[in-house]
């Protein structure tokens, strides 16, 4: 017995009374005794009058947050929900979305496929969302976006990963508020050849984040006249690592990571033991150390040591007044550490896309006058209808352009170097830097 | 690498997975020797000794400013000690009221598996965490390299390892000797013997049997807390870890004759060092391959184990 089939007569009407009518709200009465009785029948049959009282904008636009609670993705889930909390709870300071407060529907996917298709499921049957958002791994999103395309529920997904962009999945997934891999390596690999090396190893999380590092990586810098020398591929779920580094070729010129899991802390600090004094320039990706504190015990060898950043981590000269009121509203110091607790480090480079999708999501849903789950297909259409979007507190790490074809985000990207244990922003590239042709055009796919 | 170098350091690699999983095994097999029980939830007491030690070190740092040595040597002692305690609680709630049935118990410990692993989550959180090592110094590693015609010891590109590992290496032996010697040459140990050899005969010579598996269940779990004290400064704690240990436990302890103590310290060793090796040599992935065969081709040709005795079970 859902609450929406007896309220739906009365939010169909397109002006609401301020009062309810006699006539009305018999007719209330009636269709909830007429669709079943008992304690649900009084309840809708309340909702139908308030209904009345309080116009349709009350009703709440339910967005499902799909979030890594548990697994190994808990440490990004704690923080894209900080993000997403604040995120939401600022868009209803303002009034919401189309004057409608916002609610978010959390559910966790164990940061696993097969759980996150079944959250998917949980959003439209159980849940009623009117979209689902969220998650980050490139394997849950990849189990997940299926289920969603065949309920045509749109999907939001904050994810990195390329698979948006390649055109594997389908038109109701998008990914408006953070970049992918590909962009992110392509913008990468002429610094990293020109700066610190061209003969390179790859060590990667195997899985399919890690497997589009290794593919487009390879590409980009042998675009550069550079080489992928060895490709050192690493589970997610791996515990102990100092037998993966023996194979790292003596002939390195750049040893390049990205790691994964809740033992990347182990993965950064047994790689510092092997080298000991004689390490080779090191280009990491964040990932390998999000939610972790660079000066941990352990990791002094990465001073000097070069990091991509989506967003820098802590706070930079001269970065904008929207950073720092981004990082008031989330509650993360200028160090990226929850302000609470300094020894809470965020996952700062990534969370922001949970903000940036969000606001995204609000401007989509009242460009295309969203009302409930019937408008489903216009807001994707007015999201893919968006272009470049404007630096600002929507949109705090910075301007983005919206491929409305291929689904995908891109924006600017960030390397920093670790001085006195910290990182320290030392390039930002361009947006022109991070784009690549078309792969994919899901605007020709049909609903 | 070369091959020389390369081989050491995956031997080495081998014998701190060989240490814990020796530690961790000789638990199993104790509480299957002498329980007659399949404790499918011994993993999570390892995950339970290594998160007891982030707790005992990082309360200890966090209160009273402690360094990380005082935090790791107080976390040796306490985190086994709860863990025992835990799990002679889990005996007297769970196996005793179910008469040590073996189906039973196998759905018992399942059972305890998700409650340990669950509220951990619940307490703990769902992060891995860090425990500081006491004493962490690379030591470079001299290989003999040919340098301008002549034999000279040089220390090799990522030849090395650290203090705190082979630390680790020794405290599992000094443990495992220990535990030899408690068995063999105490009255407690002569007890726990004659209770695995014949359960109702020595409670005809009045030895208290339940005391007797309660104490021997905790003493299970505290050695593979004892194992997951000793490798969280290399690893890190975190909720899920139990699974891994679980396994090769079980592959070790049915290589080496389920119940015995000695084979299953050969077979962890034997397991560990394949591990070591394959695993730095191909892959991780076949490393465990290679392992579960192991075990399928003693299940068939020799279902006692290599050190079993025929027939015994």
């Amino acid at each position: 017995m859902s609450r929406r089939r007896h309220s739906s007569p009365v939010h169909a009407s397109p002006v609401a009374p301020a009062l309810p009518q006699r006539r009305s709200a018999l007719k209330a009465l009636g269709a909830s005794a007429a669709a079943g009785a008992g304690m649900a029948a009084g309840v809708g049959t309340l909702s139908g009058l308030s209904g009345h009282v309080q116009a349709q904008s009350a009703e709440p636009i339910r967005i499902g947050f799909q979030v890594h609670r548990t697994g190994i993705g808990a440490a990004y889930g704690r923080w894209y929900d900080r993000t997403t909390t604040a995120a939401v709870a600022r868009i209803n300071a303002v009034g919401g979305i189309g004057g409608r407060p916002v609610e978010i529907v959390a559910e966790d996917d164990g940061t696993d496929p097969k759980r996150g298709a079944e959250v998917i499921e949980k959003f439209e049957r159980r849940h009623r969302c009117d979209i689902a958002f969220g998650t980050l791994f490139s394997h849950v999103v990849i189990g997940s976006a299926p289920r969603a395309g065949e309920l045509k529920l749109p999907y939001f997904v904050v994810s990195e990963g390329h698979h948006v962009a390649s055109g594997m999945l389908n038109r109701y997934t998008l990914q408006p508020g953070i970049t992918d891999v590909r962009s992110q390596v392509q913008a990468m690999a002429p610094w990293v050849a020109g700066t610190l090396g061209k003969k390179v190893t790859m060590l990667y999380a195997d899985f399919a984040f890690g497997h589009d590092h290794r593919d487009y990586f390879s590409e980009a810098v042998a675009a550069q006249g550079g080489e992928v020398i060895a490709k050192i591929a690493i589970p997610p779920t791996e515990t102990a690592f100092t037998k993966y580094f023996p194979k790292i070729p003596r002939d390195t010129e750049v040893v390049y990571h990205v790691m994964v899991g809740p033992s990347v802390l182990t993965f950064v600090k047994e790689m510092g033991e092997f080298f000991g004094p004689a390490a080779p320039p090191i280009f990491g990706f964040i990932d390998s150390l999000e939610a972790v504190d660079i000066a941990s015990p352990g990791l002094e060898f990465l001073e000097g040591t070069y990091f991509w950043e989506g967003y820098p981590r802590y706070a930079q000269p001269g970065a904008s007044a929207f950073d720092a009121a981004y990082r008031e509203a989330v509650g993360v110091d200028d160090n990226g550490a929850s302000v609470t607790d300094a020894k809470d480090v965020s996952t700062y480079a990534h969370m922001f896309g949970c903000w940036e999708t969000l606001n995204i999501i609000k401007a989509g849903m009242e460009a295309a006058d969203y009302r409930g789950p019937a408008d489903r297909t216009k807001l994707i259409e007015a999201v893919e209808a968006m272009g470049d979007v404007p630096h600002s507190l929507d949109h705090p790490q910075g301007a983005k352009r919206f491929n409305g074809r291929t689904h995908q985000v891109f924006g600017h990207q960030h390397i920093s170097k670790v001085v006195d244990g910290r990182l320290e922003l030392v390039h930002t590239t361009s947006i022109e830097d991070t784009l690549y042709p078309d792969e994919v055009d899901y605007t020709t796919r049909s609903f | 690498m070369e091959f020389g170098p390369h081989l050491v350091l995956a031997l080495l690699e081998g014998a701190i997975t060989a240490s814990v999983l020796a530690l961790t095994a000789a638990g199993l097999a104790l509480v299957f020797g002498i329980l007659r029980v399949v404790n499918v939830a011994h993993g999570e007491f390892f995950m339970l000794g290594a998160v007891l030690a982030w707790f005992v070190s990082t309360t200890l740092t966090e209160t009273f400013g402690t360094g990380p040595a005082i935090g790791f040597v107080a976390a040796l002692v306490i985190a086994p000690l709860a863990t025992g305690l835990v799990a002679i609680l889990a005996d007297r709630l769970v196996l005793r009221r179910i008469g040590y049935d073996p189906e039973r118990t196998i759905v018992a410990t399942i059972g305890l598996l998700y409650v340990l692993q669950q509220a951990t989550l619940m307490s703990f959180g769902p992060e891995a965490r860090p425990v500081e090592a006491p004493f962490n110094t690379r030591i470079a590693l001299p290989w003999p390299e040919r340098v301008d015609g002549e034999w000279v010891l040089g220390h090799p590109w990522g030849f090395g390892t650290t203090s705190y590992k082979l630390f680790v290496i020794g405290a599992a032996i000094v443990v495992l000797i220990g535990l030899w010697l408690l068995l063999r040459h105490t009255t407690l140990g002569l007890i726990m013997r004659a209770t695995e050899q014949d359960r109702d005969m020595a409670r005809a010579f009045g030895i208290p049997v339940t005391r007797v598996y309660a104490l021997v269940f905790g003493l299970g779990a505290a050695l593979a807390a004892l194992g997951a004290v000793l490798v969280v400064p290399v690893q890190q704690a975190h909720y899920l870890m139990g699974g891994d240990p679980l396994l090769l436990s079980f592959i070790v302890v049915i290589i080496g004759g389920l119940g015995s103590i000695g084979g299953t310290v050969v077979a962890a060793v034997l397991i560990g060092l394949t591990d070591g090796v394959v695993s730095v040599f191909f892959s991780a992935t076949l490393a465990k391959i290679i392992a579960t065969l192991l075990v399928a081709m003693v299940l068939v040709f020799r279902p006692q184990g290599l050190f079993g005795r025929a027939g015994s079970r």
